[in-house]
């Protein structure tokens, strides 16, 4: 992966890394090995891990995770190398020699059995009061090495204080093991720097800056060191007890609101293999659970794409027309971690930032507003719950600024994690549970209905931009965009790599569509110029493009750049079922793009509910005055000073 | 912190990272500097420094909780290091810990009222042979007795 190169420690501290030789046929390229005496060829440079996990041989790991750089600290991976006088960490050690290894000899088993009560005795609390209870690497490690007993004896009495000052992130360092894997994801992954180890010896423990309190340190609530976590020191801030007393109160109409990544995730919790799409079965069990309603976040990201094309239209003709001084090019506003990120590290961009909310926060607004007024709720009578693949949405809901119903427009923000948790306490399996009706009704509550296709990607990277492209194309050429990419599947927005750069020519161009008439007269100002776009994900890269924006290079010609603070995209957000791995993100993103394919409408503008939305309630147009009062917002100059 | 100590504090760090470079290797010599002029790293020092190195503010905390003579809360004027390894231990370091504790009317870890001294624990001076040792400041004293140390104590300004 790119940011094990780009690691920032110094050439002294970096972990060997023995780069791979292109072709491992060339003579050198490849190195024959023997593992538990048989015979292995590997190629040059693999790390003892690799060469084993490769022949289907098991080593055990803990601080090692796919998304990160090697560490070696927590030393439960190591072999027998012969010839060395010690045991080596398989994670740290590149082959570049013929070896003789052995994984199961008893002075490895030992080790490790003494490596695990080590990291027991200091573990401080009880599996089943724990959430990662099941789940857990440190409990199926003991359970792997058959730990009967504390050999070194068992912590008692808690050290630290439970740390849930943040709306997102809570901190339980007692049943940290030091692995460091969030520290990794923090400054290398994210390039956020939260989390280091603070003090040394039997004091050292993961802390922030000046041990503060969470919520008072820069910290973007992304949740990635909540999925990297191997034990149950860091979790989501759980609003369960308070989403089910509201159930359970007669007087409240609870609605609930469905991302659309939770539902391609949420088989992991059930035990199903990763990438199986369970949209229906999730609103049935919705429905069951006690939730008065439920609306598919994916109709508010096709609001998002009116909103948001039409703020890129209204720029773009500002800038080039009427020559004014416009902030461009423009960022999505989607994604909450991304946004507090921009807020902190880059503040002088904020203008940069679309003013559209994200699609929880629009949808929150509509909820106590349109849809209280035309089912005749008092709105104060309405619990408004997300399902979210992010930490950062529970943050989001609790901006002071998010309150434009007179109410606060989102009560709380849940994870796939936690719905998965409330569906178990309900007493039910989610994949045994019938499908709802999508003929002739749809899966989802009036007057919101079905959403768009392009709603739905929303949950992978590049799926903003694939969405928003669908629909001004079709908007300034007239021409649909299955003329021009098959299938509508607009390909070189997709993928995985970090930092994704393509251009779109105009060549032609047709009637301005009635909708945004009052904006544009025509488009004769966009023929032949060239829309230029980007796509970036994870916070590590998008310092590198806004590093470039700030120096003048080839991004700040851009046009329009879609964000997202979780690698991925919200698919490998930090609220989705752990592990996550770059496997288990690419199946999510396959699950949605898979059902995007099939859904009958997969534009924007094609979603016959967001029309009669315009009809109905915000009469005066996308970014016209009601839209503008309530589906967009400000931001603030944050900056990074830690007071 | 005024902001005129703020912009002195920026030009001086300043001034560090120009002599020591802006790599992040050249922290710890960064980190001396301030510490011998200031006697503590403050929060706002730390976060100067994290920013003309490039690197993140825990990352500059982290280091300083790491070493023992790098600090980040202001500490006494005279720094009075008693060694606690097992032969400064064995020689009656626990006679000579009880006499300064007495002597200052604080306990170990803690700064007197007048600000003048902080005691602490080190964990090896290094001078095994002849324990127990104390270091006052940047000087090191040998095989003391509690009568010989707050002799010596007293003659600190």
């Amino acid at each position: 992966m790119e940011n094990k190169k780009t690691l920032r420690a110094p050439v002294s501290q970096k972990p060997l890394v023995i780069e791979k030789p292109e072709n491992p046929e060339y003579i050198g390229g490849s190195v024959s090995i023997e593992i538990n005496e048989k015979k292995f060829t590997v190629p040059l440079g693999t790390t003892i891990l690799e060469a084993c996990r490769q022949n289907q041989i098991h080593i055990p790991t803990l601080c090692h995770h796919e998304d990160l750089c090697v560490a070696g600290v927590c030393r439960i991976c190591v072999v027998e190398v012969e010839g060395m006088r010690t045991l080596q960490a398989s994670c740290a050690f590149p082959i570049t020699a013929p070896l003789k290894i052995r994984t199961t000899s008893n002075a490895v088993r030992r080790a490790r059995k003494h490596v695990l009560d080590l990291l027991l005795s200091e573990h401080y609390g009880e599996c089943y009061s724990c959430f990662r209870n099941n789940n857990c690497e440190l409990q199926s490690l003991a359970k792997e090495y058959g730990v009967d007993h504390y050999n070194f004896g068992h912590i008692q009495t808690p050290r630290y204080e439970v740390d849930n000052s943040s709306y997102s992130v809570v901190r339980d360092m007692d049943k940290c093991v030091l692995c460091k894997r969030c520290v990794r994801t923090c400054i290398d992954l994210q390039e956020v720097g939260v989390l280091e180890a603070i003090d040394r010896g039997h004091n050292t423990h993961i802390g922030t800056f000046w041990d503060k309190p969470l919520a008072e340190v820069i910290c973007i609530n992304c949740g990635q060191c909540i999925n990297r976590c191997p034990t149950g020191a860091l979790r989501a801030n759980d609003p369960r007890d308070e989403i089910w007393s509201a159930i359970d109160d007669p007087k409240k109409h609870v609605v609930i609101q469905t991302a659309p990544s939770p539902r391609a995730a949420i088989c992991e919790e059930f035990g199903m293999e990763p990438g199986t799409s369970l949209t229906g079965e999730m609103n049935t069990a919705l429905r069951r659970i006690g939730f008065d309603v439920v609306f598919d976040t994916n109709f508010t990201a096709d609001l998002t794409i009116f909103e948001e094309g039409t703020e890129l239209i209204a720029r773009l003709y500002n800038a080039l027309v009427k020559k004014e001084q416009v902030a461009l090019p423009q960022f999505t506003s989607c994604s909450p971690g991304w946004v507090k990120y921009l807020e902190h590290f880059y503040p002088e961009y904020v203008d940069n930032l679309s003013t559209a909310k994200s699609p929880q926060q629009m949808f929150g607004a509509l909820i106590k507003t349109f849809y209280a007024k035309k089912k005749g709720i008092d709105p104060k009578d309405i619990i408004s719950v997300a399902v979210m693949p992010c930490s950062a949405k529970k943050f989001e809901c609790n901006r002071p600024e998010m309150v434009d119903s007179g109410f606060k427009d989102v009560d709380y923000g849940l994870t796939t994690r936690e719905l998965a948790q409330m569906i178990k306490e309900a007493g039910i399996y989610l994949p045994e549970m019938p499908k709802s009706h999508f003929m002739p009704k749809s899966h989802f509550d009036d007057p919101f209905g079905e959403a768009s296709g392009a709603g739905l990607i929303f949950g992978a990277t590049g799926g903003v931009m694939e969405a928003a492209l669908r629909t001004v194309i079709e908007f300034i050429t007239g021409k649909k965009v299955e003329n021009i990419f098959a299938n509508a599947d607009i390909t070189p927005v997709r993928g995985f790599e970090g930092i994704r750069y393509a251009e779109l020519p105009i060549t032609e161009v047709g009637p301005v569509p009635k909708l945004i008439a009052h904006l544009v007269p025509d488009w004769n100002w966009l023929k032949g110029a060239t829309l230029k776009i980007a796509v970036v994900h994870g916070t590590a890269n998008a310092k590198k493009v806004m590093d470039d924006i700030k120096a003048g290079g080839k991004f700040s010609e851009c046009h329009f750049i879609e964000f997202m603070a979780c690698p991925g995209g919200c698919i490998g957000g930090g609220g989705q079922p752990i592990p996550t791995t770059p496997e288990i993100r690419k199946l999510r993103a396959k699950a949605i793009y898979d059902e995007d394919s099939s859904l009958p409408v997969r534009k924007s503008h094609e979603n016959r509910h967001v029309v009669e939305i315009y009809d109905e309630f915000l009469t005066d147009g996308p970014c016209g005055h009601l839209s503008h009062k309530l589906l967009h917002t400000h931001y603030v100059k944050r900056g990074k000073y830690i007071a | 912190m005024l902001v005129v100590e703020k912009n002195a504090l920026s030009e001086e760090i300043e001034s560090y990272v120009n002599k020591y470079g802006n790599d992040r290797s050249a922290l710890l010599m960064i980190l001396h500097e301030i510490q011998k002029k200031h006697r503590h790293i403050s929060e706002f020092a730390q976060q100067e420094v994290a920013r003309l190195l490039n690197i993140h503010p825990v990352e500059v905390f982290s280091v300083i909780s790491f070493f023992a003579f790098l600090n980040s809360n202001p500490k006494g004027r005279n720094l009075v290091r008693i060694c606690q390894t097992i032969s400064c231990d064995m020689k009656g370091k626990s006679g000579l810990v009880k006499a300064i504790e007495r002597e200052l009317g604080i306990e170990m870890g803690g700064t007197t009222k007048d600000n003048k001294f902080t005691v602490e624990y080190a964990n090896c001076l290094g001078l095994c042979d002849m324990g127990p040792a104390m270091a006052i400041n940047d000087q090191v004293f040998l095989q003391l007795t509690p009568e010989k140390a707050v002799e010596l104590l007293g003659k600190v300004k």
